[in-house]
């Protein structure tokens, strides 16, 4: 750091305060003004480190600030990523009603096909132990014809709602990869603030360890919605099983 | 039996309402938070009220709450189906006067399980 210091400068600085000092008429104020010129000479070396952090300081906050990956994040990723998550929402949604609908739908039918060969299944046990008429044998004969008609429409309705159910699970593949972009983003974000961090260069003192609230349960904030597996806290039930044997203990 | 389905989520409601249908319980009618069921409720004449938790609006332990505390419904069975699973939840519930408990995701057989139990202690 030698170097650093301009000899020539400093030589020339303690000549004039020699001079100075020599002068009678000298005021306090000029001896004072050569004295500090003397050690900012001698500081320059720590002035032009600190100038040179400075610079690099803000070249770093600079070239993140131009990160155009930065940029992308907030004005385009974010609002992207609310849209996705959207629209996973949407799709979900649409999968759930297509598979009741198919459901309410297919449950009469089936109903329908058991009672009637409920019925068929009386009327021919009457028929083997000989206990029919004529007329109603024939009666029999024309339900028989009609119900295998009948199961044949109910049936091929009954099939294209199971491929109706099956096509609607196609939401599954696709909102993964939706959710998967996601959370590549998420990862993006982070790894940015962690960067952030580091250019700041200070230690974040950590967040104060949030405070127990009471009314807990009150709070529709604190409701945590459904058990992420792997993520149940202890106060947390993993199951059916474990609000039973809670429920029990309180007297239930 | 007459049966109030409340919860925000039509499709939940649908999944209920059926599974309500495949217990031989056919008179079913659906609400999506305490401010609309809770009016039902009043005037509806239900046997049985099958609330969840968290709801915009009206919160399925406020509306517990509000039932408890009317005299024309204090006594309605009340079965809460909900992902809401914290101990203090749980224990807040039964402190309120729920008759059941059934955490999300459930399956026939547990709904099937409590409605009956809840049944059987009415009756008995």
């Amino acid at each position: 750091m030698d170097n650093l210091i301009d000899k020539s400068l400093l030589l020339e600085k303690a000549k004039s305060l020699v001079s100075l000092l020599e002068r009678e008429n000298a005021t306090n104020d000029e001896i004072e003004v050569a004295l500090s010129e003397i050690a900012t000479a001698g500081d320059s070396n720590l002035f032009q480190e600190l100038g040179k952090m400075t610079r690099e300081i803000h070249e770093a906050i600079m070239s993140f600030r131009m990160d155009s990956r930065i940029a992308n994040l907030a004005n385009t990723d974010f609002p992207d990523a609310k849209d996705r998550l959207e629209y996973v929402i949407t799709m979900t949604e649409k999968a759930a009603n297509t598979v009741l609908t198919v459901v309410e739908k297919g449950t009469p039918v089936a109903e329908k096909l058991s009672t009637q060969a409920k019925h068929l299944g009386e009327q021919w046990g009457r028929f083997r132990r000989r206990e029919m008429q004529g007329d109603e044998l024939r009666a029999m004969g024309s339900e028989v014809e009609e119900f295998f008609a009948e199961s044949e429409t109910m049936m091929s309705e009954l099939l294209s709602g199971f491929t109706e159910v099956l096509m609607a699970q196609d939401f599954q593949d696709l909102t993964s990869q939706i959710i998967r972009k996601v959370i590549t983003l998420v990862d993006d974000v982070e790894t940015n603030l962690v960067e952030l961090i580091k250019i700041q260069g200070e230690h974040l003192t950590p967040p104060p360890q949030e405070e127990k609230n009471k009314k807990a349960a009150d709070d529709r904030a604190n409701l945590d919605g459904p058990q992420i597996p792997g993520k149940e806290t202890d106060e947390v039930m993993t199951g059916q099983d474990d609000v039973d044997d809670l429920l029990a203990s309180l007297g239930f | 039996m007459k049966i109030l389905i409340v919860d925000d989520f039509s499709t939940m409601r649908r999944i209920i309402k059926n599974l309500l249908r495949d217990l031989g319980f056919n008179n079913t009618d659906e609400a999506d938070d305490g401010n609309t069921g809770l009016p039902k409720l009043q005037t509806g004449n239900f046997d049985f009220l099958v609330t969840d938790w968290n709801m915009p609006g009206m919160t399925g332990i406020e509306l517990l709450q509000a039932v408890r505390a009317d005299p024309k419904l204090k006594n309605l069975p009340v079965l809460m189906v909900t992902a809401e699973a914290k101990k203090e939840q749980i224990v807040m519930a039964a402190q309120a006067g729920v008759n059941g408990y059934v955490v999300k995701p459930f399956t026939a057989q547990t709904l099937k399980e409590k409605i009956d139990k809840i049944f059987e202690r009415i009756e008995g």
